[in-house]
């Protein structure tokens, strides 16, 4: 009898769960999919008219202004918090006085709100009272520094904002990896005679593999979801000169009324995390199959 | 760096007593990055106190003279997000009654299911382990239509349950994850000694399983309230007018276009949106770290 309970109870304790991800991930996905084939506007209508929701979009300058920025803003950000990241632990390696103090303060913009950090940075990066002005009182009489008005260079100070929200938690992965290579490797390489840069170049930083790996993953997927930082930081403008796919979803289907249109750039924002993800995570366990 | 190679060469690091320019440059440029992490930190809180007119006539790192509470106040009873001009208390109060129970009810959840996952495993459970963490990585963008559409079938649109509802739905395929991995390491044996017994599912939970989760239940509280509490996309989507979590008004109140902005109420505004967890982070950063390393770890 006991036995009997316990063959069906683990199930019956999974299955409330199991039942709201095949209907609220897989099923809402199937929906949107579906959404996004009808031409659908103000409100839903579950008419299948192809793929013309998706030629919209690809025609949309807008779209491809949104798409672009998501390229600028994800690689610069990933590119920064990477390099940032990594040189702050192997720095923070060396037997630091007062790491733990240190490591606090590179980790607490990550604790806060995204929207809280595009505030922050919006009042920083003003042109008329901030950074601006402070470089002006200093002496600096012709520095100008406009990006957050500049449509040329908006969608740059959401990379400065976001980098400093995410570098620190990159930096926390990295030294945990670090705490975690195998000394007697190092040993061995010091007992050769290599140098210090050597030993990281050739030893620590490809032991370090995982990490990038992991790193890599979450930076793409916040990247490729930003949407209150851009809303906080620039609402997307100057005019459209900031706007990320999640801007462009949003302000389709709930401010214009076009929800096939947004349900078509979601399932492309979809598309695009599988794209980084699926091949990311591939190599990953295959080199965790192979020993790194 | 070269003095390295003749220390005792037990470590790559150096021994950390002696004071070289490398060691020098290493320093300056961490303190150097502190500095840059602090900045954004200084400029809110030295604004916040200062009057507008200081914020004209000074600039972002000048000091303020007379500290002035009054953009506090402001920010909290009476500053406009929109078109409702009751400051940010009513939104922090939402966020707060959103956030607490669906951390709650989505730890509990995950710890089940983590319980399951790693201690009694049957046919297809490792599939239903990979099915559930793809809800880790979805954009949320994908699924926010037909959860607009769900809401408002059941009446729950633009109200805290509604939101509460979102969070734990959303919010399970990481506390799973975090519960499942650490159950992993307790001991199979433990678990099969109890069953041995004659403990049953419920029973070898309470004896075993729970007394040893505190760690993993603290990480859990942290991450899920630190996410809950920072969500904007579903606070903006969900929330309507009353249910509005705190994010959502500050935005509204930094975004405001009419009249002069009042930088010294927006930056007291973003300190208190960013207090709870800020405070959290304070007193239970460890966790907080091991939560971030934790959700990283899977990816």
């Amino acid at each position: 009898m006991a036995a009997f309970a316990d063959s069906w109870l683990p199930r019956l304790v999974l299955a409330p769960t199991i039942i709201i991800s095949l209907v609220f991930v897989y099923g809402f996905i199937a929906q949107t999919g579906w959404l996004s084939l009808t031409d659908s506007r103000m409100m839903p209508n579950y008419t299948l008219v192809g793929f013309h929701q998706y030629a919209d979009l690809f025609g949309l300058d807008r779209w491809w202004v949104a798409a672009t920025n998501l390229g600028i803003f994800g690689g610069l950000f990933i590119v920064f918090c990477l390099a940032i990241g990594l040189i702050m632990a192997i720095f923070l390696d060396q037997k630091i006085r007062g790491e733990g103090a240190l490591r606090a303060i590179y980790l607490y913009p990550m604790a806060l709100s995204f929207i809280v950090t595009g505030a922050a940075w919006k009042w920083i990066l003003n042109p008329g009272l901030g950074l601006e002005k402070m470089m002006h009182d200093w002496g600096f009489a012709h520095f100008t520094f406009d990006w957050l008005v500049n449509s040329d260079f908006s969608i740059y100070t959401v990379v400065i904002a976001g980098v400093w929200q995410s570098s620190g938690f990159v930096m926390a992965l990295f030294l945990a990896g670090l705490r975690g290579i195998d000394d007697s490797v190092i040993k061995a390489a010091q007992v050769d005679g290599a140098s210090l840069p050597t030993i990281y170049r050739r030893i620590v930083i490809p032991a370090l593999r995982p990490v990038f790996f992991s790193a890599l993953l979450i930076l793409a997927h916040i990247a490729i979801k930003s949407f209150d930082l851009v809303m906080a930081l620039t609402a997307g403008g100057p005019g459209t000169s900031s706007d990320v796919p999640a801007i462009f979803m949003y302000q389709y289907s709930f401010s214009r009324g076009q929800l096939g249109l947004g349900a078509a750039s979601a399932m492309m924002m979809l598309a695009t995390v599988m794209a980084v993800l699926v091949p990311l995570m591939y190599l990953e366990t295959k080199g965790a199959r192979n020993g790194r | 760096m070269s003095n390295n190679k003749k220390s005792n060469g037990s470590t790559i690091h150096h021994d950390g007593s002696k004071l070289t320019v490398g060691r020098i440059a290493i320093y300056v440029l961490l303190v150097f990055c502190a500095l840059y992490y602090l900045i954004p930190l200084y400029v809110m809180l030295s604004t916040s106190v200062k009057t507008l007119d200081e914020i004209r006539t000074g600039n972002l790192l000048s000091l303020p003279h007379s500290l002035t509470g009054a953009a506090w106040v402001k920010a909290w009873g009476h500053a406009c997000t929109g078109v409702d001009c009751d400051g940010l208390a009513p939104y922090f109060w939402n966020s707060l009654r959103m956030a607490i129970p669906a951390v709650l009810i989505s730890t509990l959840i995950g710890s089940l299911n983590g319980y399951v996952l790693a201690h009694w495993r049957f046919r297809g459970s490792e599939i239903v382990f990979t099915a559930l963490m793809v809800g880790c990585f979805i954009p949320f963008q994908v699924v926010i239509l037909p959860m607009a559409r769900l809401l408002g079938m059941v009446n729950l649109s633009n109200t805290t349950p509604g939101l509460i509802f979102v969070h734990i739905v959303y919010g399970i395929a990481f506390t799973t994850l975090f519960f499942r991995n650490y159950y992993i390491t307790v001991p199979e044996e433990l678990v099969k000694a109890a069953r041995i017994d004659g403990a049953g599912f419920f029973m070898t939970y309470r004896k075993i399983i729970f007394p040893l989760s505190l760690p993993i239940f603290m990480v859990c509280f942290i991450w899920q309230f630190t996410q809950i509490w920072n969500d904007f996309l579903f606070g903006v989507v969900f929330g309507g007018s009353d249910a509005k979590p705190v994010t959502v008004a500050l935005n509204n109140l930094v975004n405001t276009s009419t009249g002069v902005t009042e930088y010294n109420v927006n930056m007291a505004a973003a300190i208190i949106a960013a207090l709870p967890t800020l405070v959290v982070y304070l007193l239970a950063g460890k966790y907080f770290v091991r939560g971030l390393t934790a959700g990283a770890v899977k990816g």
